[in-house]
This record gives structure tokens, sequence and C-alpha cells, in this order.
């Protein structure tokens, strides 16, 4: 797969800011009790209210204020007291009722950011505001005769808008905001991230300025980004078309823009651009949402412990190095697994880490696993873990145990018990292997008494070999350097 | 203020109204007339009065997460001008 | 039996003097009788029928709710599940509402028996009737006159003894309006005393169902099968509703009632002015107090209504958009063409008159001057009722300028038109609950006098509605031709 170029542009500073759609994971919709659930038969999960029939009117979901004040305290933003909702009018056939129901002049949540680290730098991004408002359904091109087919399940699905400050400099910190804020909401519990079925979308505003200059330059918003590795290309070709436009003595016009991941690139939607005037009006059939003290203390009390707290705990409380710790607060679900490692191992967190960072997500990442969906669980890992520790085997044999676990279910001392991988601490037994190693092969024995120290390994090899590696190699080398003498 | 016969044009788009082109001046007379009925507002001063959407003096009543309608996508469907498979059909979308 | 009062009435069905059954052909049998008037747009006969026979059956295992087997009428603008529910709108000439609106539920429940739906404005936008795709409904005092609207058919249909009572919707006055150029007894509730569900949006923030009766008493029977908390409406107000027949007999004695000059200026007909004189003088030999007040704001009801409305009616009925629904074009030939041709054939010049009047005052550049700018006088409207009704009990006035007016008179000028709810709209503005009930006669034509009370005080409204009807007949007064 190519990956995206960043090219270098000495004379141009790259401005970026993200509208990021992330669907809230209520079981109803926002505005009616219609189920949100991916993949139903088209217009089965679209009711009365969702298809906007003569006379039905919309009731508020609470779960989707909470999510949405969720989020607000972990971006440590300002819960509006009050915030309106608000109809953004405009025809479109997956938009049943002719305006979408959104938040505009006051939105649930306020301003608040983000800490993101891009290439051991850390940055603060702002973040303007996020807003409750409610989906369209979907087009289907396909073809009915020519005609376009409209599948109204999407519709009334509970979305959280959140707007960046234009505070990103390059696609890297691009992707590297997005993916932070795709943590968070995960994290929190509030949109399952899912972007191949849509449930965290990205609309980029790319503009490009000389250094120096502080107005900015004309923006293009790029939509339908719907991956990090195209909001990277997306952006990077964006910025590249812009200064060639300008270098070559053209002029940005603020338009949308769609990026088409076959072709990479963007182009122009002026179509639908034209004659743009949402009239945006309070909607009479919604009061405006109160968010009490009482019900933000009850949700702080709910707010898990979140990344960046947990990461520096980590730091502290397991002195995990930086990126040992950065990787296992990817996600709430590696964290929780870590944590429960070290428990039910009692081992050193280091070493549980070592695991995790190393076969584990490896094994993941070949099998195209989340965490989630780990063959072995915490409480299996610990159990082998724990048979390091205790000498049963060694690091090198632990690898195949743990290879046997991840095709059964069988514990790790099950396995250990049926291949006979129990390592062999009995001194009796690796003397009499070493005995008679030393009696076949006397002339490394005179090489090594003559002062070739190298010679040592060849022996330790030699009785690995004799005893299948399940010798404990504390002893091995004991004994050997005794008996070399 | 009055209205041309284009911003009448402009805004029969914006909401998607057909107008016979016969009755376009029609329309602009009657909304211009509507219009400096309006007019009349401007003379009160309303500096620092709250706007009222609404005469509830009330807030947002909420509802509990729980997914209450069924599937009635037949009953529904069956006062559509244009379904297949499921689907409303409209003529083609272009992006 | 169709001239008796809904106590009357189950009474004799409980005695056994007539069936429901019997009632309601009756009933059905007036309405074709006096098809001229057009107040029907659609006759259930055979579910009137059905509704009718198992409230006959519940009449005899001892049911005893008032409402049970007796006719009413829905306005058609409630949806009603298997029957066409058309808001007077070619657009909606083919709808057969998939669902029940809460107060066709309610009185569903109550056992009323549906006679059919009746013709309104188109989209509830009109005070004449004369927008309906369905034609002009006629007033039964003078055939030649309208009814007012835009529930023009259930205030005809109630003065005509084609339905016992009917259900109605005010947005600016169409309620009262209908209620006072018929002769009849309308109440518009405080805003979210009702439920809108199921009612088909014009004005979200004005939009309130209520009851159309030949009496107070009625009145109250059927608000008390409407009204009630309802949590498919957002606006729905969750408070107890009070028992509103139990009121009716207390003494108004003492009532202080006020009279904003504002409604006897410029404007006002001499004989209209004198009925409304008269009335108030009667209610001062019952006891009550006279006072004269000011509310300056008032004039600015008009302007600030005909942005708000519009606005409102603009995004909805966006809705109506030949994909879902409703009216589509023939071969349309891209999306646009589905769009604009759809809504261009399928509503009348009024609504297109109010939908392009509010796109206007919503778009870029005109928002602030217009939308939020009668925002604000709508505020100032709501203070002058506050402070009014900090003083007084109630507000008396016209309903109307003037009594009904002829068929064909004003359609052709709307802002006439407009003109003539210059007493009814403000309330709307308010929120606030109002009635209009029968005074006397002009021109041989009805009139109405407006009663305005605080928020939530529709059980006193009827008591002091009920009351003038105790001292007066002008409630009990039958157009010629449909004794």
């Amino acid at each position: 797969m190519e990956t995206s170029q960043e090219h270098e542009h000495p004379q141009w500073e790259v401005v970026i800011g993200l509208e990021i759609h992330a669907q809230l994971a209520t079981k109803s919709k926002i505005f009616s009790g219609a189920a949100t659930a991916y993949g139903a038969s088209p217009n089965t999960q679209a009711c009365a209210v969702d298809l906007g029939l003569p006379g039905v009117l919309p009731v508020l979901n609470e779960e989707a204020v909470r999510m949405a004040v969720k989020f607000g305290m972990a971006i440590e933003a300002e819960i509006a007291p009050y915030s309106v909702f608000a109809r953004k009018n405009y025809f479109y056939p997956d938009l049943p009722k002719g305006y979408q129901i959104s938040q505009f002049e006051l939105p649930i949540v306020g301003n608040g950011h983000m800490d993101i680290n891009v290439d051991g730098s850390s940055k603060r991004v702002g973040i303007t505001r996020a807003h409750l408002e409610e989906d369209a359904g979907k087009s289907l091109h396909e073809d009915f005769h020519g005609l376009t087919g409209i599948d109204l399940n999407r519709a009334g699905t509970p979305l959280l808008e959140i707007v960046s400050e234009p505070d990103m400099r390059s696609a890297k910190e691009a992707v590297a905001y997005m993916r932070k804020l795709h943590n968070l909401v995960r994290w929190i519990g509030i949109c399952d991230g899912n972007m191949q079925e849509g449930s965290f979308r990205c609309d980029a505003n790319v503009s490009v300025r000389p250094r120096g200059q502080q107005a900015f330059g004309t923006r293009a918003e790029i939509k339908n980004i719907n991956s990090f590795k195209f909001v990277e290309k997306a952006i990077n070709h964006e910025v590249d078309r812009q200064i060639q436009l300008i270098e070559s003595g053209g002029k940005i016009v603020q338009e949308t823009r769609l990026y088409d991941s076959v072709k990479d690139e963007t182009r122009s939607m002026r179509s639908k651009e034209e004659a743009n005037d949402y009239r945006y009006f309070p909607d009479p059939d919604l009061l405006p949402v109160s968010v009490s003290d009482e019900f933000k203390a009850h949700i702080k009390a709910l707010l898990p412990e979140l990344p960046d707290t947990r990461k520096l705990r980590f730091n502290e409380q397991y002195q995990l190095d930086t990126e040992n710790a950065d990787i296992l607060t990817a996600s709430r679900s590696l964290a929780d697994y870590f944590e429960t490692l070290v428990k039910e191992s009692s081992c050193e967190a280091k070493m549980c880490a070592n695991w995790m960072t190393g076969d584990l997500i490896a094994a993941l990442n070949k099998a195209n696993l989340e965490i989630t969906e780990s063959p072995i669980t915490s409480q299996r890992l610990a159990g082998l873990l724990q048979r390091i520790n205790d000498n049963t085997i060694s690091g090198k044999i632990a690898k195949q145990v743990f290879e046997g676990m991840w095709h059964s279910t069988a514990t790790a001392d099950e396995i250990i018990t049926e291949k006979g991988l129990k390592q062999i601490t009995d001194t009796g037994a690796i003397e009499a292997v070493i005995d008679q190693i030393i009696a076949d092969n006397s002339k490394q024995v005179e090489q090594y008494r003559d002062g070739n120290e190298k010679v040592f390994a060849f022996f330790v090899g030699q009785v690995m070999k004799a005893m299948q590696g399940k010798a404990n190699p504390g002893e091995v080398n004991k004994i050997l350097k005794t008996k070399l003498k | 203020m009055a209205l041309t016969a284009d911003d009448v044009k402009k805004i029969a788009y914006l909401a998607r109204l057909g107008i016979h082109e016969q009755d376009v001046t029609a329309y602009a007379n009657d909304l211009s007339g509507i219009l400096a009925l309006m007019t009349q507002m401007g003379a009160t001063d309303t500096d620092g009065i709250v706007p009222m959407a609404h005469p509830m003096d009330q807030s947002q009543r909420l509802r509990a997460d729980e997914v209450t309608e069924k599937d009635a996508r037949n009953r529904f469907q069956a006062i559509a001008p244009q379904v297949e498979e499921g689907l409303y059909l409209v003529p083609k979308v272009i992006e | 039996m169709h001239n008796k009062s809904i106590n009357q009435l189950a009474k004799s069905l409980r005695a056994g003097e007539f069936s429901s059954v019997e009632l309601t052909q009756s009933f059905l049998a007036r309405i074709k009788q006096h098809q001229a008037l057009n107040c029907f747009i659609t006759v259930t006969e055979n579910v009137a029928l059905e509704n009718a026979q198992r409230a006959d059956a519940k009449i005899a295992n001892g049911d005893t709710g008032l409402l049970t087997g007796i006719p009413i009428a829905q306005k058609d603008i409630f949806c009603t599940q298997g029957i066409k529910t058309t808001c007077g709108s070619k657009m909606l000439d083919n709808f057969i509402a998939p669902y029940d609106a809460t107060i066709v539920t309610q009185l569903n429940e109550a056992g009323a028996v549906m006679l059919g739906k009746l013709n309104m404005d188109e989209f509830a936008m009109g005070s004449s009737n004369e927008t309906s795709f369905y034609g002009a409904v006629k007033n039964p005092w003078q055939t030649d006159s309208v009814p007012g609207g835009s529930s023009g058919g259930s205030a005809a249909a109630v003065a005509a003894r084609l339905s016992v009572c009917a259900t109605g919707t005010d947005t600016g006055g169409s309620i009262r309006q209908p209620a006072a150029h018929c002769g009849i007894t309308g109440l518009k509730p405080t805003y979210g005393r009702v439920s809108r569900y199921g009612m088909i949006a014009y004005a979200s923030s004005l939009d309130q169902g209520g009851p159309m009766a030949r009496s107070a008493e009625d009145a109250a029977i059927l608000l008390q099968a409407m009204a009630g908390f309802d949590n498919k409406d957002s606006t729905s107000v969750d408070r107890p509703v009070p028992d509103y027949q139990a009121g009716l007999a207390n003494s108004i004695e003492g009532l202080k009632i006020g009279l904003p000059k504002e409604f006897f200026g410029e404007g006002l007909s001499a004989s209209v002015g004198a009925i409304i004189e008269k009335a108030v003088e009667e209610y001062r030999k019952m006891g009550a107090v006279i006072k004269e007040i000011s509310m300056p704001n008032l004039k600015l009801a008009i302007p600030a209504y005909y942005v708000i409305a519009p606005a409102e009616c603009s995004a909805n009925l966006s809705r109506f958009d030949g994909v879902r629904f409703g009216y589509r074009c023939e071969t349309p030939k891209d999306l646009t063409d589905l769009y604009t041709r759809s809504r261009g054939e399928g509503f009348g010049k009024e609504v297109k008159r109010r939908i392009l009047m509010g796109t206007y005052a919503l778009s870029a550049g005109y928002y602030d001057a217009y939308y939020i700018k009668a925002q604000k006088i709508r505020r100032l409207i709501s203070e002058d009722f506050k402070k009014a009704l900090a003083d007084v009990d109630v507000i008396m006035g016209p309903v109307t300028p003037s009594t009904a007016f002829g068929i064909g008179e004003k359609i052709g000028n709307p802002i006439e038109m407009y003109l003539s709810d210059i007493y009814t709209i403000a309330i709307n503005l308010a929120g606030l609950p109002a009635m209009s009930i029968p005074a006397g006669f002009a021109e041989g034509k009805p009139v109405g006098l407006q009663v305005i009370g605080n928020y939530f005080t529709e059980d006193r409204l009827l008591n002091i509605a009920h009351q003038y009807q105790q001292a007066t007949d002008w409630h009990q007064q039958i157009p010629k031709g449909f004794e």
C-alpha cells in the first residue's frame, strides 16, 4: 500500500481544523424510539418521527445529552447550562423533514481542548464546540432504473459534531488529533468508533498561508473522509493543490470538496455549495436543554480515569517508559487488560508490558483482532507469566506455550504439562548431562581451559540441545562453570 | 422594502417551490405589502429585550433511551409515491 | 335530538330513549342533507356506525363516560389512522394517515363516535376557509358569508347541528374567529395543554388544539377528553387536568374584567362594538368589576405573527416533498424538478405566500431584522399580558372587528384578510387560553365575545362563559333551516 506523502513546503504554513462527527452509542435515536442498530433491512428502523410524517414531534433522548456532557467534561470544556436546538434548512432526499435538527448558536459543549503528541513534542489543540444533532439517511445509487434509493434507517441517529480550532499545522498533527479523539470517545463509551460503518467521520478545513503571515488563507472544506489514512492523504493532496494553484498565480475559492479515495484526489462539490442558506432558527418543537450542576456532578462521578491521566499514572506507578505507556493507553480495553495482567500475575509491570506490546499485540495485529477479541484473556496470560516468574519455564519456552494458548482454550499449566515443557532444575540430572558432554568434547574443554571463553556458549548450547531447552539456564551456567574449572 | 420578481424567484428556489412565471409579480407585490406591514415593528425600541422563541418558560423534557418503535415499513410505505426493495425512490441524486 | 347538550344526550343514551347508532344515523343524515355547506372533507360513515355500535354495547354494560356514543367530528388537521387526512390541501389529497393523533386516540378511548373529517383552510392558513383545496365552507347563518377560518368546517358543522361538537386548532385565532362567526363556543387552551402529536403543524410555537361546541358546558366535556400530558410532545405540559365541569356553576361575583382600550379603537365596527359593550354590561350585572386597561404593544401582534408563523411554517412544510407520502408531480425530470413541481402543484396560493414570506424572513441578512425583531416584540406583547393579568382576572373584548364577511370579499387581498385577526393573534404569541362566546347578532350574523385568561385557567374561563350562558340565550340560537 502506498503511503501518504507529506511534501516539504518551506515557504508555506498549513492550517487545518477538523469537524468530527461521532455517532453516539445510544440504543434508540436522538428524537425517537426507533433502534439505531447498524445493518438492518432498509427503512425498517425508520419510525414515523424519523420519516418526518405530518404531525409527528421530536422528544430528546436523555442518554444523548448525558454522552455529550460526558465528552465535554473529558475535554475540560464549558458545559452550557442552556443549549438550544435549531433547524438547519435544506432539501435533500436523505433528509426527511427538509431540515436537520442541530445546534447552532447555543451548543451544549463550549470551549475545550486536547493535547496531542507528534514527533515527541506535545501540542494543545483547541476544541471550539461540540453539539448534538441528528444524522441523515443514506442515498443508494445502485441502479433502480436510473433512480436513487433512499434508506432512512440512519436518519435520526444521534451525532456529536466536534469542531476544532484551526490549530493543526500538518496532516500528521491532524491524524494525531483524530486518533486521540477516536480513542477518547470510545474510552468514555459514547461512540463505538467504527469508521467502516460511518460511526466516526471527519471533514477537514484546510488552508495555506505564507510562513509568518497572520491572516488565514482561504479554506476549502474536504468532506467524506472515513479513515485515518485518507485524512492524511486527503489533506496532503489538498495542501499540494492549494500551493500549486497559488504559486501558478491562481486563487483559492472557499468551497466544499469531496475526497475520492480511489483516485486519491479532492474535487469540487460546487453544486451543493450554491445558494447555501440554511436559515437556522430555534426549533419550536423543542425547548432549551438545561444541564443542571446536579446532572453534571452525577456524570462527573461516572467518568472513568481519562487516557492522559492513566498514561501518567502508568509512567509513575509502573515505571513504564513513554512508548509503552502510550501503546497501553491507546484504548481503554488495552489499559484495563494491562492492569488486570499485572494484578493477576503478580509479575513485574515491565514484564507484563513487554509481553503485551511484544507478543500479544503482534499476534493480534497479525490476526487483525482488537484486544477485546483476543483469544488469550488477561487471566490466561497471567497464568503464563507466573510460570516464567517461578522458573517453571524459560522465556523461550513461554513463547511456545503462548502459541499453544492462542490456538486453544487451555491454560498455560495445561499446555506445559501436556507437552512436558516444565523446566528441569534437578541439578543431578543437569550434572549427568554436563558430565557426558565434557567427556565427549575434550578438544573444546582444552580450548576453554586455555582461556578461550567463547567456547562456553558452545557447552551451554550442547546442554540445552540435549535437554530440549528445558534445563534451567541459570543452573546450567553455574554447574558448567564449576565443572570446566 | 419592496421585493422584485428576481427576489421572489430566489426565495422560491430556496424553498423548492414551483411558481408560475405569470404569478411571480403578484407574489412580489403581496410580499412587499406584507413586508410594509412588518416595518411597523421597526418603530418600537427592542434593545435589550430577550427574544421569545416559545411561549413556555420551561426546559426540554428528556426521554429514556429505550427502543419503543417496531418495524412498520409496510404500513408507512403503503402511502409512498414510489418504493422498491424497501427503499424510497427519487430521481438520481448527483453528488 | 341534535339540539341536545352532551349531558342531555348522555342521559338519553343511558335511559334508552335512543341508541348511539340512531343518534349517529340522524347526524349522518343531516350531514348528507346539508352537503351544500361543504363542512366535511370526508364523512366516515362506516367508522361512525362501528363506533356507535361499540358505544351502545359499552353503555349497555354500564359505561358512564359522558362522551361514549356522542357523535363528534375532527378537523382534518388531526391524523386518523386508515382515514384520509388532508389538512385541506391537494398535497395530502391521497394521504391515508398511518397513525392516530394523540387527541384522536383520547377521544376514541372516551367512546366518542367520529362522523368524519372537517373542512379547513389549507394547512390552517386562512381566516375564511376559502383557501381549502376542497372549496369554501358556507356560513349556516348566511350562506354567502364565510364561516371564518381556519377551523371553518368545525364551526359551521357545530352551528348547523351536523355534529354535537368538533375539534379545532388555533394558531392565530382559528378556533375563536370561526366560533364567533358561526355563533358557537370555542376555546383555545393554554399552549401545551392539549397534545400537538398528530396535529399537522402550521406554526409549532403557536398551534394549539381545542374544543368547539354549542355551549361552555359541552366545551368543558370535550376539553376534558382532549387535555392532558403527552410524552410524545416535548411542549406538552405535565400538569394535572382539573375537572372542567366542576366549577361551571361557581359565582363570578367580584370577577375583575379588564378591557384593553386597544381592543375598542379604530377598526372595530360599531355594531360589533355595541354588542361587546352589552355583553360586558351583562357581566357587570352579574357582579363583575370592569376596568379599562392598556396593552400598548398589541398593535404589533400582526406584524410579529406574520414573521413568526410563516418562518415556522416554511420549515414545517418542507417535509412535503413528494418522496415519502403525499402528492408527487408526474414524471419529474430530476430531483429539483421533483421538489419544485410537487410542492408548486401541491400547495395553494396562500400556503405558498406564507412559505415564501417565512423563507425570506429567515434568510441570510434578514434574520435579525425580521425574525429576531419579531421574537422581541413577542416578548413585549407577552409582558403586556402578564402585567394586565396581574391586575385583572380576565381580559375581554371582541373576537373579530366585524361580523362574517362575504365569500370572495377578501380572498384577493391577503393583508386585509390578515388584519381581520387583529384581536386574536396576540393571545397565541403569549400562549394564553382564550374563548369565544356567542354574544349577539349584528346584521343577522353572530358576534363573539372574547375572554382571555391567565395560563392554565381554562376552568375559570369555562365558568365565566357558562355563567353568561345561564343569563343569556345567544348560544342557543339556531340558524334558519338547521333547526
